[in-house]
């Protein structure tokens, strides 16, 4: 449970700024989908490698210091180097004019090219020219999507994940693949529906990204990757992941090609072949139990904490509206309105991104629950002024006579039966919680949703993993929907005998 | 009103009985008058309804009992837990001795059978028996009601009248809003005739409705006898 435990470890230095001699070199990637890069191994869920991965411990080990990694989402990983959440993000981030406006990067530590994919069966499309008026699939904000960009007709679809544009490929939504030589050598390649098709095109550097400004460290990084490409262990990591291209002999100005024989290479093709009789599926399957267990148990504890916040703060507003005074109302209902105004994922890249700004820094799953606690109380809120609005005006009157005061005729009479009226809306929303507590994932929490993406696009198995995160949603649903039946039969006992006088 | 009297108001629709009768505990706040219970006094001459005010009307509604015409029984709590909640909260007995009271008060009003039921369950008329109890668990030295039988059939309502009669005979202080003026008649010691938002006379049952001395009262019995 390596990979857990340094996660854990990661929050936990997130949360207090580990500090001292030898301060862990935080270094950030997105290990969903990300082969080669740096990604879980098939083999074994728990343990993260990829080329980029030994280059980061290389680099940490030449530093002196211990390499702590950091999961982020792609799209998180330059914010969250901005907010100081690591020192430095590895994930094959492109060396372009564009990006360093926004980062500052190492010498490149790896060079590559463009490759054309397609579908085995297809003929000709092996020219950048010949991609014309045809449908391509690449990924966001990349040297090749840029390329297909200089030909308009070029129908471009731009993807988040590598895995996704092949999946389409092979799907006949798309007619072809541009994307970097290192992707598709490990996705295209070993693929028995596609193939690698004409000239290698362009050239793509990568660069260790870090934060404006932050020089020092940079410098550092430099130094460390000069040792690594004279001394000759980035031409041996490359080796072992058959990735030594003849830019990076350029590069490095090392031409020997020594004896290496690609074992990391041929671990990856192994492990993700097919599994072929259900005996072995059944056994793959088996061993992702850990991680769907992990995911579970994140998703709930996320959902549950922020559904205790939701009932709370809900309910506070929602008197606030009805009985509070005026202005107290005011600031209630422009709450509710903010929040349901604006869409969730904004929230919570909000509480997680942009809070520490004026000094608020949270952790991922304290802006986790915040985010999906404040979100829902807003609705229910708006659940519980009309379970309030829909008790009768007499029952207050009649709580009044008996000599209550207001808050006693809210606590023992109203609030009771608007809670009754309102538990079929609230179980609802209390399952809709659990599912967008997905959407926790984009601030580094891997919960199911995210469990389901790594393990689906590691094997290729969007069907099978699928079904299992299906059935694990549905086991962790199912208790509240036995709670709120529970409720809604206490709570009920005198209307379910109507009419038997 | 004197202590142990029973006292009718009559009159149309829309004349001002159920406010008026709101108005003595002020689960409406009279702009100004002056009302007297059980030695508190509250004297309204216009302007906000102060907390000292709210205050005093706590005080005053520690005297007075109220019934209404659709019951308002708390349908989440079992007929017993609607005697018991008040006395509980409000007066802080313990549990225990406000539970024998609270199944005494039922007893009294023919319900012991049903004190573990809801009120949805019972009928109209046992509904309105377990207000009355519930009003009676706050030992009001004043019981209000506003129509307490409109809502009922003449032989349930029968049975939340006899309730009335039998607290009457033990010296309850009752002012009753209705339009049934048999009862009006048989069981008042005097009866009040609104209309128009005023008292427009109040009098003996016999005198007042045989020999009314206003014509508008004269009018409106001529209208409903």
């Amino acid at each position: 449970m390596k990979g857990v435990v340094g996660l854990l470890l990661a929050l936990v230095a997130m949360v207090f700024s580990v500090a001292g001699h030898a301060a862990p070199l935080r270094w950030a990637s997105d290990a969903e989908a990300n082969v080669p890069f740096v990604f879980h191994d098939p083999a074994d869920q728990s343990r993260l490698t990829g080329y980029e991965y030994e280059i980061a411990q290389a680099i940490a080990r030449r530093l002196g210091r211990p390499a702590l990694f950091v999961q982020n989402d792609w799209d998180g990983l330059i914010p969250g180097l901005q907010r100081g959440l690591y020192d430095m993000v590895i994930d094959g981030i492109e060396i372009t004019p564009e990006h360093e406006q926004g980062v500052l990067f190492s010498r490149p530590y790896y060079m590559t090219t463009e490759r054309i994919t397609v579908r085995r069966d297809q003929q000709g499309l092996d020219t950048l020219a010949a991609l014309h008026g045809h449908v391509v699939g690449t990924l966001k904000d990349t040297t090749a999507e840029r390329m297909l960009q200089a030909d308009p007709s070029i129908r471009i679809r731009a993807y988040e994940e590598e895995t996704n544009a092949y999946t389409d490929l092979k799907n006949g939504r798309l007619d072809a693949v541009l994307l970097d030589g290192t992707i598709a050598l490990y996705y295209g390649s070993p693929d028995p529906d596609l193939k690698l098709v004409g000239e290698p095109i362009g050239q793509v550097a990568y660069g260790v990204a870090f934060a404006q400004g932050n020089t020092a460290l940079r410098d550092q990084v430099n130094a460390a990757l000069d040792g690594m490409m004279r001394d000759g262990e980035l031409h041996r990591i490359l080796a072992r992941w058959k990735l030594w291209t003849p830019a990076m002999a350029a590069l490095t100005g090392d031409a020997t090609t020594p004896d290496i024989a690609p074992d990391a290479w041929d671990h990856y093709r192994a492990a993700t072949a097919p599994a072929t009789g259900w005996r072995a599926r059944f056994d793959r399957y088996v061993s992702f139990l850990p991680l769907l267990l992990h995911g579970a148990v994140l998703t709930f504890a996320v959902s549950a904490c922020a559904m205790v916040l939701a009932v709370g703060l809900g309910l506070a507003l929602a008197l606030m509206r009805r009985y509070g005074p005026r202005w107290l109302g005011a600031l209630a209902t422009l709450y509710v309105e903010i929040v349901r105004g604006t869409p969730l994922l904004i929230q919570i890249l909000f509480i997680f991104y942009a809070l520490p700004g004026i000094g608020l820094r949270l952790s991922p799953f304290v802006a986790g629950v915040l985010a999906l606690g404040m979100n829902y109380a807003a609705y229910e809120a708006e659940n519980y002024r009309a379970g309030l609005q829909s008790v009768a005006r007499g029952q207050i009157e009649a709580a009044i006579a008996l000599n209550m005061t207001h808050f006693q005729a809210l606590r023992f009479v109203v609030v009771p039966q608007a809670v009754r009226m309102v538990i079929p809306v609230m179980t609802n929303d209390f399952i809709s919680l659990l599912k967008d507590s997905s959407l926790v994932s984009v601030i580094t929490l891997t919960e199911l949703s995210q469990t389901y993406v790594r393990l689906s696009s590691t094997y290729y198995d969007y069907f099978g993993t699928g079904l299992l995160i299906g059935v694990a949603y549905l086991l962790l649903g199912l208790p509240f929907v036995r709670l709120a039946r529970m409720a809604e039969a206490r709570f009920h006992t005198g209307r379910q005998r109507r009419g038997h006088i | 009103m004197a202590r142990g009297e029973l006292v009718s108001i009559i009159g149309p629709s829309g004349c001002g009985k159920s406010t008026f009768l709101r108005c003595l505990n002020f689960l409406e706040i009279p702009d100004s008058g002056m009302v007297e219970i059980a030695g508190v006094t509250i004297t309204r001459t216009g302007g906000r309804w102060t907390r000292q005010e709210e205050d005093a009307a706590h005080r005053l509604r520690a005297h007075v009992g109220m019934v209404f015409q659709s019951f308002n029984l708390f349908p989440h709590r079992t007929v017993l837990d609607n005697v018991m909640l008040a006395p509980v909260q409000v007066k802080r007995v313990p549990a225990e001795a406000a539970r024998a009271e609270a199944l005494a008060l039922l007893d009294k009003v023919g319900l012991s059978a049903m004190a573990a039921r809801y009120p949805d369950t019972l009928s109209g008329g046992q509904q309105q028996r377990a207000a009355i109890a519930r009003a009676l668990a706050m030992r009001p030295d004043v019981m209000l009601y506003d129509e307490p039988t409109s809502a009922l059939d003449p032989e349930l309502a029968e049975e939340v009248l006899s309730v009335m009669r039998t607290l009457d005979d033990e010296g309850m202080t009752q002012l009753v809003v209705t339009h049934d003026m048999r009862f009006a008649r048989a069981a008042s010691d005097r009866v009040v005739f609104m209309d128009g938002g005023e008292i427009v006379e109040a009098d003996d049952p016999d005198r007042l409705f045989v020999d009314p001395q206003d014509p508008r009262t004269r009018k409106f019995l001529r209208s409903v006898l």
